[in-house]
């Protein structure tokens, strides 16, 4: 590390001594690495690969640490293990958010593009079973319920939930709303999708939470159950809605999905902090680069290299 | 024969009443669980009497972040410059500059690397071994997993040496200060090989940061442990014979302890980095977590897009890396201990290192050819080749022809035996539980034991984790048992047969290596999220040690007694009964003792699959970065393997000093 510090000191020294007025305030304005964190899905891996390949052309040196995600709100973000994190997703990470904002050492930079939706789910085959769907009403009947139940929770419908740290509110929802369905969690959403591509091949019956942008609305046929629509007050005010004396009687908010950065990059790195912070993809770009990787195979690299050289007059904006 | 009849009035006098005590003490824990509802505080835990532990320790990190990163980013600083040089090495290549005029230094080629892999093999362990290591490594190459296994191997490259050596001074130390083992040396490391990785990764992450070099020190802190035991255990089996004749020698301390006690417990100290090799390869899943990439991150990312083959490629790689370095580092042990080689002054290198000057060679010759050849820089793609959509036809085949009668299975299992067992364990009077079990440490191990034991689980009641904790309890305990009951009958199916045992040798190594992530996956496809799914996984894991200790146990019994039973007229079944078992009965409660701890470690990744236990709440913590919460949870989970490692030590303790 010293040694390579050493040496790259030098030739920044020898740089800047001959070239030092056409350098300065120009990109990259650093040489340390610009660290964009990877999580463990596709969507925010290819979104760091682009950022990262357009730091890359405008001359950064990058590097890309395997992160965790709630966790990095409050650690590498805020030291600057990680410069830069693409994904926050509004629907599952507000609390972690919030708490990074409060310590100050982070920046949201403000909304991604795609609007994150997270709802209940249904393949279209328990259509048949339960015909009333996606009106949420017909979940009420116990015929249709008992479509949806397994052994342990019969008569109730099962449901299967994210993870517990992800804020469903899913056992409130079916108190408030009075479905007769019973809420089990999965642990990850790796087991979630498991359970669901089990299931679908066997034209079993299944219910769970899917969320958008994401390659399993893409690869299974079906639809989201058509809840009241999430306001504000249905979250925080029992008075509203169907049921006068519960909350959560709704549908899930859809939300934002904000990129991160640590609160120094700005000064370090303002060009590269200007390309971060005007950053945008549309969704449905972004489901088609998804699906390139998840469903055809590509490697998340092909795939950003061919959007970089295709959007060169978009990204060349971003950096003004 | 007298080996297990033994005569009533050797027994202690008091064990006549012990029964009778069990009998009042049953009763009164029945009595508190009947009236569970009238006396609330003695059932459950009052919330407000929670002692904030977990707060204090968040306030001791913020401490620590504050006033101490300066020191452990400079830790960072140091460890990173060995590692960089690895990763830049094997993985990344050699950057010089910036930008894109920055002059790049290849990595090392891939053909030179299995090339080497290949003569490391014929250097210690003939044509067998060469075949087997060169053949694992060019395997990863063609499975496409090369640049990183090379992550995950240098990470390992780095980490294990520095584990050994830190074991091994630390195992000196206990050595030579029993005090300080039985006082601070003992207790810490049953911390670090019981409180669950998951719960300081936060910790990790606050002083050392989001780097490799954190993944390296948490690997550190869960490998290290078996060496550091490894070497007190083999520095105090060294004949005193041996150690006499160093001081006879006229050797100082030190010359002695170097010279002449390391050298002799070679073989015990080999089987510590054995252990360490295998576990700093359990961890690179939890690693990666944390910064490390490399084949962890692969199995992660595969698995969050139900990859499953992918992952179980991602997976086997890693079991490939751990099969060469544990056959030869074995093989290189075996080989400095038989052969003392004179070496001749003046001989030239490449006449006394013919291998490894090859190897050099080669690996520069391959490198060279690299800046100008593409196959010798990357694996080229058009030689890889996958097995994934084989392991998807498969599981996919299994899902749909055998879903309903698995599901039947489940279903009953749920039903009448997991969920009654649970209510009962979740339903348990703490106070109840603090008792009986001081009333085991009592019985087993006096006074201290008990007071011991009943504080630590106090501990998980004040701390407001009393029913998670009973969550725990439970999975583990069923988990437990039924791995016993499959594991000890293995064992002993082993141990009477050379066959059955080579056969079932590498199952159990694959078990033990294969990351638990690869196969929780496919298990959750046929069996649902829940616990039946968290107790298979965690059976398939534990059953290991059961098997390994019963059948080594079966076979150290001495043959003579063996011998001596057959002469005194036993049948074949009365000398096992009565001889070979009674004899490994130590062992094999050592084995169980194993169990338990290797089935703690898997429940708390079983969170992952949605179980309500403390796992849960590591995890709960882990995304919520609270460190306090996570480290109480973690301890909760330290103390219940604890307690139970300390009873059953006391219990075969006496089990064996009945024996003789």
């Amino acid at each position: 590390m010293t040694l390579k510090f050493a040496a790259m000191g030098m030739a920044t020294l020898a740089a800047a001594s001959l070239f030092a007025p056409a350098s300065y305030a120009q990109a990259p304005e650093s040489s340390d690495p610009i660290k964009v964190a990877l999580f463990d899905w596709t969507s925010v891996n290819l979104n760091a690969k682009i950022m990262g390949g357009i730091l890359e052309k405008l001359g950064y040196t990058v590097e890309y640490p395997t992160a965790d995600y709630l966790s990095s709100l409050t650690t590498g973000l805020t030291n600057g293990d990680l410069t830069l994190a693409m994904e926050y997703w509004q629907t599952t990470a507000g609390e972690a958010m919030a708490a990074s904002d409060a310590t100050g050492q982070t920046e949201n930079l403000g909304p991604l593009g795609p609007q994150a939706k997270e709802e209940w789910w249904y393949p279209l085959y328990m259509k048949e079973k339960c015909p009333g769907l996606p009106n949420w009403e017909a979940l009420k009947d116990p015929k249709c319920a008992e479509a949806f139940s397994t052994p342990e929770t019969a008569p109730n419908g099962r449901y299967l939930g994210g993870p517990v740290t992800w804020e469903g509110f899913d056992d409130e929802r079916v108190v408030s709303l009075g479905l007769p369905f019973t809420v089990i969690h999965a642990g990850t959403d790796a087991a979630m999708f498991a359970e669901l591509d089990s299931a679908y091949q066997r034209k079993a019956p299944i219910m769970l939470w899917i969320y958008s942008p994401h390659w399993a609305p893409a690869k299974y046929e079906g639809e989201w159950v058509d809840f009241p629509a999430y306001t504000k007050e249905c979250y925080e005010d029992p008075a509203w809605g169907s049921n006068p004396d519960a909350a959560y009687d709704c549908g899930k908010p859809t939300g934002e999905i904000y990129k991160y950065a640590w609160a120094g990059m700005k000064e370090k790195w303002p060009v590269a902090y200007n390309v971060a912070k005007n950053y945008k993809i549309d969704t449905d770009v972004l489901n088609g680069l998804s699906g390139q990787v998840d469903l055809e195979g590509k490697s998340p690299e092909d795939v950003a290299a061919a959007w970089i050289a295709e959007n060169e007059a978009t990204w060349k904006a971003w950096a003004q | 024969m007298t080996v297990v009849a033994e005569p009533a009035s050797v027994r202690p006098r008091g064990s006549y009443t012990w029964p009778a005590i069990w009998a009042v003490a049953l009763a009164l824990v029945l009595g508190l669980f009947l009236a569970r509802h009238q006396l609330l505080w003695a059932a459950e835990y009052p919330s407000r009497a929670i002692v904030p532990i977990s707060q204090w320790i968040g306030a001791i990190m913020t401490w620590l972040k504050v006033n101490l990163s300066w020191f452990t980013r400079s830790i960072t600083a140091v460890l990173g410059v060995p590692l960089d040089f690895a990763l830049d090495l094997l993985a990344k290549n050699f950057k010089i500059g910036t930008g894109a005029d920055a002059f790049i230094l290849p990595r090392l080629s891939w053909v030179g690397v299995c090339a080497a892999a290949f003569l490391a093999g014929r250097a210690y362990g003939g044509t067998r071994l060469a075949l087997l290591s060169g053949g694992l490594f060019l395997f990863i190459a063609l499975f496409g997993k090369w640049t990183s296994a090379m992550l995950t191997l240098s990470l390992i490259a780095i980490a294990v040496p520095f584990c050994i050596v830190t074991g091994l001074f630390l195992g000196i130390l206990a050595w030579q200060q029993p005090k300080s083992e039985k006082y601070a040396v003992s207790p810490l490391l049953d911390l670090m090989q019981t409180i669950p990785t998951f719960a300081y990764l936060i910790p990790m992450l606050l002083l050392f940061g989001n780097s490799p070099v954190s993944a390296m020190i948490a690997t550190a802190i869960f490998a290290t442990p078996p060496m550091v035991r490894a070497t007190m255990l083999g520095l105090a089996r060294v004949p005193a014979e041996i150690s006499e004749f160093g001081e006879m020698a006229g050797c100082t301390p030190r010359q002695k302890l170097w010279r002449v006690l390391l050298p002799s417990a070679r073989p015990t100290l080999m089987v510590g980095v054995n252990q360490v090799i295998m576990l700093a390869l359990n961890m690179v899943i939890i690693a990666s977590m944390i910064g490390a990439g490399g084949l962890g991150y692969d199995v992660l990312l595969a698995l969050r897009a139900l990859k499953v083959g992918e992952a179980m490629e991602a997976g086997l790689a890693i079991v490939a890396l751990a099969i060469v370095l544990d056959r030869v580092s074995q093989a290189a042990a075996y080989r400095q201990s038989q052969y003392h080689g004179e070496i001749v002054a003046g001989q030239a290198f490449w006449v006394r290192y013919p291998n490894l000057t090859l190897a050099i060679l080669l690996l520069a010759g391959t490198t060279l050819l690299g800046t100008v050849i593409p196959f010798f820089a990357d694996v080229p793609k058009a030689i890889t080749f996958t097995t994934a959509p084989a392991w998807r036809i498969a599981i996919d085949w299994i899902t749909v022809n055998f879903f309903d009668a698995i599901e039947a299975f489940r279903v009953f299992l749920i039903l009448y035996v997991l969920n009654p067992v649970r209510a009962f364990f979740e339903g348990f009077p703490w106070l109840g539980a603090v008792f009986l079990i001081g009333l085991a440490g009592f019985q087993l191990g006096g006074a201290r034991l008990a007071a011991l034991v009943a504080a630590l689980t106090a501990f998980c009641a004040i701390t407001g984790l009393w029913e998670k904790t009973m969550a725990t309890v439970y999975l583990t305990g069923i988990s437990v048992l039924l791995a016993c009951l499959i594991g000890i009958p293995l064992g002993l199916a082993a141990s009477r047969s050379d066959r059955f045992e080579k056969i079932i040798t590498p199952f159990i190594d694959t078990l033990q290596v294969l990351p638990s992530f690869c196969f929780i996956i496919p298990v959750v496809m046929l069996f649902r999220v829940g616990d039946v799914t968290a107790m298979i996984a965690t059976v398939a894991f534990a059953v290991v040690p059961a098997i390994r200790y019963t059948n080594h146990g079966i076979r150290q019994v001495p043959p003579n007694l063996i011998e001596a039973a057959v002469v005194s007229g036993c049948t074949r079944r009365q000398t096992f009964w009565r001889v070979q078992l009674p004899l490994a009965l130590p062992e094999i409660m050592l084995g169980i003792n194993q169990t338990i701890l290797m089935a703690l470690a898997m429940i708390i990744i079983c969170a992952m699959i949605g179980t309500r236990d403390l796992g849960q709440e590591v995890f709960i913590a882990l995304s919520k970065a609270d460190p306090g919460r996570g480290i109480v949870a973690g301890l909760a989970i330290a103390f219940i393997g604890i307690i139970a490692d300390r009873l059953f030590n006391a219990w075969s303790a006496r089990a064996r000093s009945r024996l003789g």
